[in-house]
């Protein structure tokens, strides 16, 4: 038996206030005053009580890269972004692209027991965009593969693109494209205008990007299939998914938080920690970005997590690695551009931050609403305290944060998963 | 100035002080001390990462006539995956006493990095970074264009210059459109759409697809050198294509105004972007510019370390 935890004083995503007591794993009680004596207690006054939150695109680097990531680090780090569900991408060396390699990550995310970590298979073997990887057998090993990409490819053959997206109808899965056409981005060091003419770096033209989501939005019609768009990055491509969204086409698509608040400008500084996949692009594109979020043309925020090394990012841009930090700062960044704007409330926060991404990736016991007898996936946070964004403190075991620096609204006071307090966040 | 790593940095009125430094510094390279003891005892790297041996030796020549100690470090291919990241030559340099780093480094953006990064501490000069800018090319070609066409006026208002070639891929290009335009001239670029940036609407030049329309008008015409790989990567069916509608040949320069000046940052292409007769021909002012280099550079160093000492001082 676990201890119980009383959480009270704060307002739930549909702005009623509720007290929520929390026992063996499950919410034991919800109502406007709870007392409970034995009960560990989290004053939630001023603060907002959310379903856990749940990420569809993590790069958690183990295997392979524990130099920058393990599943405990990025567990860690998930934890105190108020994630309760991470899926983590593919793209580890040795690739996830057998049965085995989504059982070691998704045993390595249960040994560190602070949240789910859901592995994504590879759409093709070692990425490669050729041949199916052994999809079928991840899909039915201890994992339960649901999401399949080839994140940091794109997967470009249509004839694959077509295979895969029929293939995962079997299990009900879905394919999760990472939308870069790869001739038109040769050598591609930034999003292709104004500022890259001046700097003199490669262009990487939104083009690129909506040539494949205009490709596969039909594809994904013509054989019914589940399609989701991964990191979303350019007012067209919204123009794109919103067409497909109203003939009916299932497809679903996610953006970044930084896609949300930073543009190509930040380049000037040929600064990399500046430098990712997709590119920042302009302000005209964060603003379509941010509106799309709120009317649900995009689905869900997802953080891309990409966590690096020091030494491929401090170097000359062009050399440096693609990638930002983004689980500790995702909930604070969708606050300051999503609910202080008045685009969305915080019903809507919950929807696009754990129910639409848990639904996407068939998470059944994630993404559920708070109520009496549900799973205690819960995530506290106070949207006017002020977290200041230190590269220095983060629980990452990579500083690779664009967000260095800034003061961002709203602070994560408390995660709780499966019943037990996995991160409780300081005053400080 | 601490560092010259682009002439956006620059005001107007610190770009003259460049040229007008380098003209008095000109006049004492003329007499017969050529060398200047104002930079003695100072040391300045030549960090080149990628081969020009033009601009090295002219910044070489530059720090040796105002008698600074000139190392020369040739760090081909410094990206991590080669071998020693740009951070430690860096950290290297700074441990060795350079005050001063002359880079030329193939990553757009490798000067600002090593100016901004904690990792030294002395000032950077930009000899080309990558695709962005080359600034002393500019100012040498600036003080150039004035010495001919500016009939003792301080900048360039009232000329008109056409930048001709692989703009998207010029560095010199981009220097020149800033510098120029910010002394008061007018610049038309000329290249086939292929070779101009996206973005390049918002630059302050105006652009044309045709060489001939535009050179009956211009005061200075500046040939950018064409890369033969361009055609590769399809920016242009062949070289014979190119040389047709964008090299400058014995034809056009026919119809160039009377005091109109022919130049190129070198090295050239003769018989791909211009004519061995256009080089050479009598409105050719490609080595003069070679020689003002020298003098361009020595008011840039002299400017960045020798502070408010007067020029020829002797101590």
């Amino acid at each position: 038996m676990s201890q119980s935890i009383l959480i009270s004083g704060g307002t739930l995503a549909n702005g009623k206030k509720s007290d929520l007591l929390i026992k063996d794993g499950l919410i034991a009680e919800m109502a406007e005053k709870i007392e409970d004596k034995e009960a560990k207690r989290i004053d939630a006054s001023h603060s907002i009580v959310l379903p856990g939150l749940v990420d569809l695109h993590t790069h958690l680097r183990e295997p392979g890269r524990e130099d920058a990531e393990t599943v405990e680090s990025g567990s860690r780090a998930g934890v105190k972004g108020g994630f309760t569900a991470l899926s983590a991408m593919a793209n580890t060396s040795p690739v996830a692209d057998t049965a085995g390699v989504v059982e070691q990550v998704y045993r390595l995310g249960q040994a560190a027991g602070l949240l789910d970590v859901f592995p994504i298979g590879a759409v093709t073997r070692g990425l490669e965009g050729e041949h199916l990887a052994e999809i079928g057998a991840m899909a039915d090993s201890m994992a339960r593969v649901r999401v399949f990409s080839d994140d940091g490819h794109c997967v470009f053959d249509p004839l694959v693109m077509r295979r895969a997206l029929e293939y995962v109808k079997k299990f009900d899965g879905v394919i999760a494209q990472h939308a870069q056409e790869p001739r038109l981005t040769q050598g591609s060091q930034m999003n292709e205008g104004i500022v890259s003419s001046q700097l003199g770096l490669k262009g990487w033209p939104a083009i690129a990007e909506e040539a494949i989501i205009a490709r596969d939005v039909l594809l994904a019609d013509h054989v019914q299939a589940r399609l989701h768009i991964c990191h979303l990055t350019t007012a067209g491509g919204v123009e794109i998914i919103r067409w497909a969204k109203a003939r009916g086409i299932s497809v679903t698509a996610e953006v970044t938080p930084h896609h949300l608040l930073l543009t190509d400008e930040l380049a000037r500084s040929y600064d990399p920690v500046f430098k990712v996949n997709p590119p920042l692009r302009t302000e005209a594109d964060v603003m379509a970005l941010r509106e799309a979020l709120a009317d649900g043309t995009i689905d869900i925020v997802a953080t891309d997590h990409a966590p690096h090394p020091a030494e491929t990012k401090e170097c000359e841009w062009q050399e440096a690695s693609f990638g930002m930090l983004g689980l500790e700062t995702a909930l604070s960044i969708v606050n300051k551009t999503m609910v202080e704007t008045g685009l969305m409330n915080w019903e809507k926060v919950a929807d696009r931050m754990s129910y639409a991404p848990a639904r996407i990736g068939r998470y059944e016991h994630q993404g559920l609403e708070l109520k009496v007898r549900a799973p205690a996936h819960i995530t506290v946070m106070n949207p006017t305290q002020v977290l200041r964004v230190d590269r220095d403190l983060v629980a990452s075991r990579s500083r690779n944060t664009p967000f260095h620096g800034m003061e961002l609204p709203g602070r994560i006071l408390a995660t709780i998963f499966n019943g037990k307090l996995v991160f409780e966040g300081g005053n400080a | 100035m601490r560092h010259l790593l682009s002439i956006a940095d620059l005001s107007k009125s610190e770009a003259l002080q460049i040229l007008n430094t380098a003209e008095e510094l000109a006049r004492v390279s003329d007499g017969p001390m050529k060398k200047l003891p104002t930079l003695r005892g100072r040391t300045i790297v030549n960090l080149f990462a990628e081969d020009s041996t033009r601009t090295r030796i002219s910044f070489e020549a530059a720090a040796k006539r105002l008698s600074a100690d000139v190392i020369n470090f040739s760090a081909k291919g410094s990206s991590v995956s080669k071998g020693e990241s740009l951070k430690d030559t860096a950290q290297t340099l700074q441990a060795m006493g350079a005050d001063a780093v002359i880079i030329r480094h193939s990553a757009s953006g490798a000067a600002q990095r090593l100016a901004d990064s904690q990792w030294m501490t002395g000032s950077v000069v930009n000899a080309g970074d990558g695709t962005h800018e080359h600034p002393s090319q500019a100012l040498l070609d600036a003080f150039t264009i004035r010495k001919h066409l500016a009939h003792g006026g301080d900048d360039l208002t009232g000329l008109h210059i056409a930048i001709v070639g692989d703009v998207l891929h010029s560095r010199v290009a981009r220097s020149n459109v800033l510098l120029l335009t910010k002394l008061g001239a007018a610049v038309t670029l000329v290249a086939p759409p292929t070779l101009l940036p996206v973005g390049v609407e918002s630059w302050p030049v105006k652009v044309s697809y045709d060489f001939d329309s535009v050179i009956e008008s211009v005061d200075a015409v500046m040939m950018l050198r064409i890369q033969l790989e361009r055609m590769t990567e399809l920016f242009f069916p062949n070289a014979r294509e190119y040389s047709r509608y964008f090299g400058l040949n014995k034809d056009r320069l026919k119809l160039m105004k009377p005091s109109a000046i022919v130049m190129h940052p070198g090295p050239m292409n003769r018989g791909l972007e211009i004519t061995a007769d256009s080089a050479d021909s009598a409105r050719s002012v490609i080595l003069e510019q070679v020689t003002n280099g020298v003098s361009v550079r020595m008011a840039i160093l002299y400017l960045l370390l020798a502070g408010s000492q007067e020029i020829g001082a002797s101590e």
